[in-house]
């Protein structure tokens, strides 16, 4: 079983809810998926719309939990105003903590996301620090409050998977005891099962499900991805080796010459 | 009174922050709001008094990743 800020969860894939073609395939992709954590954010309301309160009452009914996010905000302040609002509205300390410094990649501003993940912390928050994979800056959030950390394997809606596999495999050795979640950057099933094979505890997905063709049979090819991965890794993996080794004995053979 | 509300200037008549989403049909237990970056809690709403120029930010719940 998963645990993150005391609360423990079954499943190891927590989904977003943006850019689905419509709200009935955006909770149907979010049923097949079996998640219990989704991700939702803070927009401008229009007035006499009520939008938001209709997105709201469908993510209520689906008995799920929120991680609302921090999206969009470039600044500390921007960051930290967002969450205060966030837990008021959606009354959770759980943030997913967003402090971007580049338009373009999306790549976190970490020496922003490290201050802000202090100050909520200190407030209360139960952060989940969107971070790159560097081993330091991971250091610096556990420093500042954070027991979980969400490093990105690419960039956000990238679709690349891992590019990096060597740094996500020094985090995952170097906090054994954290729990990290892969957010952004998985493109497919079989990118979630390899983090989850290097021991992962789970991923964050969004774009992979929400613009594939059938985002519903795509939310619950990842769900079983992400299953199939963790349990490999608990099962224990084998090694590459270098040369072959037959698999079949080779005591007993039949001399046939 | 001249204010910015999600990043469009309004002239209202509200004098605060409670009376102000009464005024725009602002409706719902949905909504998060803030006056020039920080947040006002629902419970301050009434005694936010709103002053000339004031950034008001009107914010929901909705889709995210």
């Amino acid at each position: 079983m998963l645990e993150l800020y005391g609360k423990t969860l079954s499943s190891r894939l927590l989904l977003g809810t943006a850019q689905y073609p419509s709200p009935a395939i955006m909770a149907e992709a979010i049923r097949a998926s079996r998640t219990e954590i989704v991700t939702v954010s803070l927009r401008r309301e229009t007035a006499g719309a009520g939008s938001g309160g209709g997105f709201w009452s469908l993510i209520r009914s689906l008995n799920v939990n929120v991680l609302p996010n921090t999206a969009g905000c470039h600044s500390v302040k921007e960051a930290v105003t967002t969450a205060r609002m966030a837990r008021e509205l959606f009354a959770t300390n759980w943030i997913k903590l967003e402090v971007i410094g580049n338009p373009d990649t999306l790549q976190p501003d970490v020496f922003g996301l490290v201050e802000a993940a202090r100050i909520l912390s200190d407030e209360g928050f139960e952060v989940f620090p969107y971070t790159t994979d560097d081993l330091i800056v991971a250091e610096r959030l556990l420093e500042a409050g954070c027991r979980v950390l969400m490093p990105w394997c690419a960039p956000i809606g990238s679709a690349r998977g891992p590019s990096n596999l060597d740094a996500l495999r020094s985090l995952r050795g170097y906090f054994p005891d954290t729990p990290l979640i892969v957010d952004a950057g998985l493109g497919r099933p079989s990118h979630a099962a390899i983090v989850m094979e290097l021991g992962y505890d789970a991923v964050l997905l969004n774009t992979a499900v929400a613009k594939a063709g059938d985002p519903v049979r795509m939310a619950s090819a990842f769900a079983d991805a992400v299953d199939a991965g963790h349990a490999a890794h608990e099962a224990g993996l084998l090694e590459p080796r270098d040369m072959a080794v037959p698999s079949t004995p080779i005591f007993g053979k039949a001399v046939l010459t | 009174m001249q204010l910015t509300i999600n990043d469009e200037k309004r002239e209202v008549s509200a004098a605060t922050l409670a009376g102000l989403l009464v005024e725009l049909d602002y409706q719902g237990d949905w909504l998060a709001t803030a006056r020039n970056g920080e947040i006002v809690p629902r419970d301050l709403r009434s005694e936010c008094r709103l002053h000339e120029g004031d950034r008001i930010e009107i914010l929901s719940p909705m889709q995210g990743g």
